[in-house]
């Protein structure tokens, strides 16, 4: 297959439009020869991980096209960094570390993108409708985008993600193009309670279990009630891109492309049928333990960025109680989702129970958890799986229930009872 | 997918020459090695603790984190990558970073798609080049796998 290119590529190429669209149009045609695809198509909109600094090579390309006046030509979001703009009190890292971070950031913003600084840009009040090409980085954005809003997006990362921007272009491959959204996979539950299924704490799980199961494939889930909300499907996606490369999935009834479990497979037969009990369950819950009790230092929730219904949520279960003084209780959020909070009057709520709000990153990467030594809890697969390797410390999987009700009394506490088989 | 078919697939086209280091299962850049010293750090992976550093890398498909790709320019950039990789399906992060690392240094890290056979051809150890067209063979011309 051989890539055509349109005359305004070909423009671009020639450097008619300028050095930066000519470097971000050859990264882009270069990766989708590399990628098999035969033309380009245009995208509505860009979200952007390359911000986050992790190394000379990033900014050095950043600054690159920033240099030679780069601006981005469809609206475009951007990812966490690695500091938090707003509560700048929560860095302990290396301060050159962070002078080089901000300067990341701000090489972004001048090349036009909105600093919303979230990991949720699906959370912001403007989002990519259904059918829309896009191209998004952050792998827990992917998932979402193509399974719950039915925008189409390949999982883009570093480099690849600010050139699409600044071309509007992106290779037509992978999950852009009809015949690989389809499900090739179908996962059904057997003997799982209706309670479990009925609680939060069940679709991380499931979809760190899924992950594991289908690696990169496009899995179906059938056989749940259809009209599952957008926080628990955001926290499937999130769990079964970390411990898969899951790009997509479909959950008959209640995402777009799956109003029936022959629609999610277009008609064909599933390449694969896989069952899961509730020990596979139990399973995948232990799987996202490095530990199950020691001493409670740290809880950490909002990895993805918490939803206003989950800070909501939250706020009901901490009610007027107030935090054990040994535990350190971190909630990540987006700063527009924190403006809507403190609208509400949550801010003070979170604030008189002790817990802190951080914005613009995520604890499981960036230094603010003072005491590394001790046991984290979560009730994010995703920070489950990355945070011990990032941050040395043992973590303890739970439900956010299980989350508050732990940090209260400064030991962990867990709600075995829900795992039971049906 | 499997790529078919017998000809290299050029993913990053350039040239390289090096010690084959054969990997028994997929690495993930991000995560899996670090860029000041070149070392495989994913405890989970068999070869942890090896040097990728100038080695021309077998490995059957790339996996891992989208990060991946910054990760290899960044080592690019140090000095510190492989000097080639092989694999046996298309893997657009380990390209895009190659990529990147030639548009910002001018510094070429092949990467190069071939039929499985070949590659179970490449003896861990031997010294190969990898030419433009990604042929793989003997340094000094001959363009038979090892």
């Amino acid at each position: 297959m051989t890539l055509r290119l349109e005359e305004r590529d070909e423009a671009r190429l020639a450097g008619l439009e300028g050095p930066a669209q000519q470097m971000a149009s050859r990264v882009v045609t270069r990766l989708a020869a590399a990628m098999g695809a035969d033309v380009l198509i245009d995208i509505t909109g860009a979200h952007i991980d390359s911000c986050l600094y992790h190394g000379q090579a990033v900014l050095d390309f950043a600054n690159r096209l920033a240099d030679d006046g780069a601006r981005v030509v469809v609206p475009t979001t951007l990812n966490v960094s690695s500091l938090d703009l707003l509560h700048p009190e929560h860095a302990r890292g290396d301060p050159e570390e962070a002078r080089l971070s901000r300067r990341l950031m701000e090489r972004f913003e001048e090349m036009g993108c909105r600093p919303t600084w979230t990991c949720a840009p699906y959370q912001l009040e403007v989002r990519p409708g259904f059918g829309e090409q896009i191209a998004w980085a952050e792998s827990n954005a992917i998932v979402f985008a193509n399974s719950v809003l039915g925008a189409r997006t390949n999982r883009y990362g570093d480099f690849a993600d600010i050139c699409c921007a600044v071309t509007g272009r992106a290779p037509a491959a992978g999950l852009h193009l009809d015949e690989h959204r389809r499900a090739t996979l179908v996962i059904r539950l057997v003997g799982v309670s209706a309670d479990l299924v009925e609680r939060d704490v069940f679709y991380p799980v499931l979809g760190g279990l899924i992950g594991r199961l289908v690696g990169k494939a496009v899995p179906v889930i059938d056989g749940l009630e259809p009209g599952v909300s957008e926080d628990r499907l955001k926290a499937l996606g999130a769990a079964s891109a970390s411990t898969g490369s899951v790009g997509m999935f479909h959950m008959v009834g209640s995402t777009p492309e799956a109003p029936t479990l022959e629609a999610a497979l277009a008609g064909n037969e599933p390449v694969e049928e896989v069952t899961v009990t509730a020990a596979d369950l139990r399973d995948a819950r232990d799987r996202l333990s490095t530990t199950t009790d020691g001493d409670l230092r740290t809880v950490s929730l909002g990895t993805p960025h918490y939803s206003v219904a989950e800070i909501g949520r939250l706020v009901d279960l901490l009610g007027d109680r107030r935090i054990d003084d040994g535990v350190a209780f971190f909630v990540s959020t987006g700063r527009d989702v924190l403006h809507e909070v403190e609208l509400r009057g949550w801010a003070d709520r979170l604030a008189d129970a002790g817990v802190t709000v951080v914005t613009d990153t995520c604890t499981y990467f960036t230094p603010i958890i003072q005491d590394v030594t001790g046991t984290a809890m979560t009730d994010s697969a995703k920070w489950a799986y990355y945070a011990p390797g990032n941050l040395g410390l043992e973590v303890v999987f739970g439900s956010t229930e299980d989350c508050v009700e732990s940090a209260m009394v400064g030991r962990v506490v867990r709600d075995e009872g829900i795992w039971a088989d049906a | 997918m499997p790529e078919q078919g017998s000809t290299p697939l050029v993913l990053v086209a350039g040239t390289a020459t090096g010690e084959v280091l054969r990997l028994d299962e997929p690495l993930s850049f991000w995560g899996g090695m670090e860029t000041v010293g070149g070392r495989i750090i994913d405890q989970r992976h068999p070869q942890v603790g090896e040097i990728v550093t100038g080695r021309v890398l077998v490995m059957p498909f790339g996996r891992g984190s989208s990060s991946g790709s910054s990760v290899i320019c960044e080592a690019v950039r140090a000095g510190t990558a492989p000097a080639a990789v092989l694999m046996a399906e298309r893997d657009d992060i380990i390209a895009l970073g190659a990529i990147a690392a030639d548009e910002v240094y001018g510094l070429l890290m092949p990467v190069v798609v071939l039929p499985q056979e070949e590659l179970d051809g490449l003896q861990d150890g031997a010294v190969v080049t990898v030419e433009v067209d990604g042929t793989v063979g003997a340094p000094g011309g001959a363009h038979n796998p090892a």
